[in-house]
C-alpha cells in the first residue's frame, strides 16, 4: 500500500513538476478531502474548479488519501509540500494530527487554510465553516415561515436533550423568532436520533396540536423520520416537514411533498469558497487575521472572528427544482 | 397455578389503570384508531419479545436481537433495490434471521459458552456486517419500491398487516407453548434441566431452537422495521434489545427461566407501548420522559418479584430444633 502510495506521489509530483514548468504563472491550489470518492467531496471540487475558471490563473490539485485517515492526509499533504504547491486548503480528518506537517507547510512559505472539517488555529491561516449557528437558526425557522404566509403552529424535532449543536441551533432560532411574529413554535420534542422514536414523536406532536403546520427537524434522521409519519398519517400538504437533512435521504420525500424544502451546506460552494479565499490569500491580496475582510467572489465575502474563523453563508436550500441534481452527489 | 393468573391479571389492571390516568390528560388516546396506532407501533417489540421469551424461558438470553432485526432488514432493502420481489424477501430474511439466531444457538449448545456473551459478541458482529454490507450507507424511501413499503401498512379489517401478523404470532406461540412438546420442552429445559434430562429432552438442542425461532422473528420484524419507517442505516434499532428484555420481564417471564405466559408477555409489550405512545402526546417535559419509562419498569419489576418471593423454607425440622438444643445446653 505505501509502495504504491509512493508511486503515486511521485507520479504526481513528476507530473505536476512538468505541469509547473510549462504554466509558470499559475497558482497552484491543493484541494484535499478527507478522503477520495466520496460525492460530498467530489462536488466541493467541482466548485474549486469554477474558481479556478472564474481566476484564470490558477490549477487545482485535488487529491487526498483512500480512506479517511490523518496518517493518510498527512503522506498526501508531505508530497504536496514537496511539489511546492501556493496552497493547501484541507477538510481535516483530525484537528490536531495534522498540525506538525501544516506547520512545516507554512514555513516553506505556502498559504495553508482548513475548511469543512477544521485544524486547529496554530496549524492553518484560517478556516472556513459551512455556516455558523445563528445562520442555521434562522434558516431553519424561514424555511417554515416561506411556507406559511398565513403563518400558524410550528413544533421541532430534535435529536437528543443532550446534543450540542442541536441544542445550538434551536437556542439561535428561539433568539431571532421575534423576526417571525406569525410564526408560533409551540413545543420542542426529541426522537434522540432514533427513527422510531422521531416518528412516534412526529405522531405525538400531530395528535396533540392539531392544527400543527410544520415541523422542523434539524438532524437527518429526525426529519427523515418526521416525513414518513407525517405520509403515514396522510397529511402531506398540511403538515410540511423542514429543517436539516441530506438530498440523498431526502428526494423521496420532496417529490411526495411531505417536505417542500430543507437545507444543508453546499459542497460547491464550499469548494468554490476555500478556493477563492486560498488564492486571495497566496496572493496577498488579504492576510488571515482577526477581522480581516476576504472576498469570496459570487458567495460574497467572508469576515474572520477572534479565532480566525469565517462562515461561508446560509444553509443552502433543496426543493424540487435541484434535488435531483444533488441526491446523486451526497 | 392461581398465581400465575392472578399475575396476568394484575398486569391487564395496571394497563388499564394507565389507559385511564392517560385519557384524562389526553382523551382522545383512546379512540379506537388511536390503539389501533398504539397495537401497530408495539407490533415489532410485540413479535421481538415473543422470541425473547422462548429464549428466556430456557435459562438464557439474547441480546443480538435487534442487531439481527437490523442487518435483516438492511438485506430485505438490498434485495428489494436488487428487483427481488417480496414474497422471496419476506422467506429470505426469516430464513437469515433464523441462520444468525441458530449461530447463536449453536455456540451455546455446543461450546457451552453462557449465552449473554455469545449474544453479547454477535451483537457486534451483526451490526458491523451491515457496514461491511453498506460502507455506512442509507438505503431510502426512493430507494424502496412501493409494493416494499406498501405491505405492513395495508389496511385489513381496521387493523394493518403489521398488526395482524403480530396477532397471528401471538396465536401461533400460544398454541405452541402449551400444546406442543417443543413448547413444554422450554419450560422444562429452564425450570429444571436435570429433571428435563431424565426425561428425554436435550436442554442444549431446546436452547438451540429457541434461538433460532427468536432469530426468525427478528428477521421477519427486520423487513417490517425497515418498510415502516422507509429506511434502512446501521443504527436501526439501536439499544432495542433492551427494551424487549424488560418487555419479558415486565410480562413475569421469570429471568431464571421455566416461568411465564404468552398472554404476560404480550401484556408486558403492550405496556411499554402504551407508555412510548403516550409520553409524546401528555405533554410530559422530554427530561423526565426517560426517568417515568425507567420507573414503570421498576415498578412493575418489584410488583413481579413481590408476588413470587416465597417465604423460605426450613426442610428438616427435627434436626433444626435438635441443634438449637443442643445450643442452648
Amino acid at each position: 500500500m505505501s509502495i504504491l502510495r509512493k508511486a503515486l506521489a511521485t507520479a504526481a509530483m513528476a507530473s505536476a513538476l512538468m505541469a509547473g514548468a510549462a504554466q509558470a504563472e499559475q497558482l497552484r491550489i491543493a484541494l484535499v478531502a478527507k478522503a477520495l470518492g466520496i460525492g460530498f467531496f467530489e462536488a466541493a471540487n467541482k466548485g474549486a474548479q469554477e474558481a479556478a475558471a472564474e481566476l484564470g490563473d490558477v490549477e487545482i490539485i485535488y487529491t487526498g488519501p483512500t480512506d479517511t485517515t490523518a496518517e493518510g492526509q498527512i503522506e498526501v499533504i508531505n508530497s504536496l509540500i514537496a511539489q511546492r504547491v501556493d496552497a493547501i486548503a484541507v477538510s481535516a480528518n483530525d484537528t490536531d494530527a495534522l498540525v506538525p506537517t501544516l506547520k512545516r507547510a507554512m514555513d516553506r512559505g505556502i498559504t495553508v487554510i482548513s475548511w469543512d472539517s477544521g485544524v486547529a488555529p496554530e496549524g492553518r491561516q484560517m478556516h472556513l465553516n459551512p455556516s455558523s449557528a445563528p445562520l442555521i437558526g434562522n434558516m431553519i425557522i424561514k424555511l417554515a415561515a416561506d411556507e406559511l404566509p398565513e403563518g400558524g403552529d410550528v413544533a421541532v424535532l430534535s435529536a437528543t436533550t443532550t446534543s450540542t449543536n442541536q441544542n445550538t441551533w434551536i437556542a439561535e432560532m428561539d433568539k431571532i423568532k421575534g423576526d417571525y411574529p406569525d410564526i408560533n413554535v409551540v413545543a420542542t420534542v426529541y426522537g434522540d436520533d432514533l427513527a422510531d422514536k422521531s416518528y412516534r414523536e412526529a405522531q405525538g406532536l400531530m395528535q396533540s396540536h392539531p392544527d400543527l403546520k410544520a415541523i422542523i427537524a434539524p438532524t437527518s434522521v429526525g426529519i427523515v423520520a418526521a416525513a414518513q409519519a407525517v405520509t403515514d398519517a396522510g397529511k402531506v400538504g398540511q403538515v410540511n416537514v423542514t429543517g436539516l437533512g441530506l438530498p440523498s435521504e431526502m428526494a423521496g420525500h420532496v417529490k411526495s411533498g411531505a417536505s417542500k424544502s430543507f437545507a444543508i451546506w453546499n459542497p460547491i460552494d464550499l469548494g468554490y469558497s476555500a478556493t477563492m479565499i486560498a488564492y486571495h490569500l497566496a496572493k496577498d491580496h488579504a492576510t488571515a487575521e482577526p477581522g480581516a475582510t476576504i472576498p469570496i467572489g459570487r458567495m460574497g465575502e467572508v469576515v474572520l472572528d477572534d479565532n480566525a474563523e469565517a462562515a461561508m453563508a446560509d444553509p443552502f436550500v433543496y426543493d424540487e427544482t435541484n434535488i435531483d441534481e444533488f441526491s446523486s452527489v451526497f | 397455578m392461581s398465581l400465575l393468573k392472578s399475575r396476568e391479571a394484575i398486569l391487564a389492571l395496571a394497563i388499564l389503570a394507565l389507559l385511564g390516568l392517560i385519557a384524562s390528560r389526553f382523551p382522545s388516546f383512546v379512540s379506537p384508531r388511536s390503539l389501533a396506532r398504539v397495537l401497530t407501533d408495539t407490533s415489532p417489540l410485540i413479535l421481538l419479545a415473543l422470541g425473547q421469551m422462548a429464549v428466556i424461558l430456557t435459562k438464557c438470553i439474547d441480546l443480538s436481537v435487534a442487531a439481527n432485526l437490523a442487518l435483516c432488514g438492511m438485506v430485505a432493502a438490498l434485495l428489494n433495490g436488487a428487483g427481488v420481489p417480496l414474497p422471496l424477501i419476506l422467506l429470505a430474511v426469516i430464513a437469515l434471521g433464523a441462520a444468525l439466531g441458530a449461530f447463536n444457538g449453536v455456540l451455546v449448545w455446543k461450546l457451552g459458552i453462557p449465552s449473554i456473551v455469545v449474544t453479547l459478541g454477535t451483537m457486534t458482529i451483526y451490526r458491523g456486517t451491515i457496514f461491511l454490507l453498506t460502507g455506512g450507507a442509507w438505503v431510502n424511501a426512493h430507494q424502496m419500491s412501493a409494493a416494499f413499503k406498501a405491505f405492513p401498512r395495508t389496511v385489513i379489517a381496521g387493523l394493518p398487516v403489521m398488526a395482524w401478523i403480530a396477532v397471528a404470532v401471538t396465536a401461533g406461540f400460544a398454541l405452541l407453548m402449551t400444546r406442543t412438546p417443543l413448547g413444554r420442552a422450554f419450560y422444562a429445559a429452564g425450570g429444571n434441566p436435570h429433571a428435563a434430562v431424565y426425561t428425554g429432552i436435550s436442554v442444549g438442542r431446546t436452547q438451540f431452537l429457541a434461538f433460532v425461532l427468536a432469530g426468525a422473528l427478528a428477521g421477519l420484524t427486520g423487513y417490517l422495521w425497515v418498510a415502516r419507517y422507509a429506511v434502512a442505516y446501521v443504527d436501526i434499532a439501536g439499544g432495542f434489545e433492551l427494551d424487549v428484555v424488560a418487555a419479558c420481564v415486565i410480562g413475569g417471564i421469570a429471568i431464571a427461566g421455566g416461568a411465564g405466559t404468552v398472554a404476560g408477555c404480550v401484556m408486558g409489550a403492550l405496556f411499554l407501548g402504551i407508555i412510548k405512545n403516550a409520553l409524546p402526546v401528555v405533554g410530559i417535559s422530554p427530561f423526565w420522559q426517560m426517568a417515568i419509562s425507567g420507573s414503570a419498569i421498576l415498578i412493575a419489576i418489584a410488583f413481579n418479584a413481590a408476588s413470587r418471593r416465597e417465604p423460605g423454607r426450613i426442610i428438616l425440622k427435627k434436626a433444626e430444633a435438635r441443634q438449637l438444643q443442643e445450643a442452648g445446653q
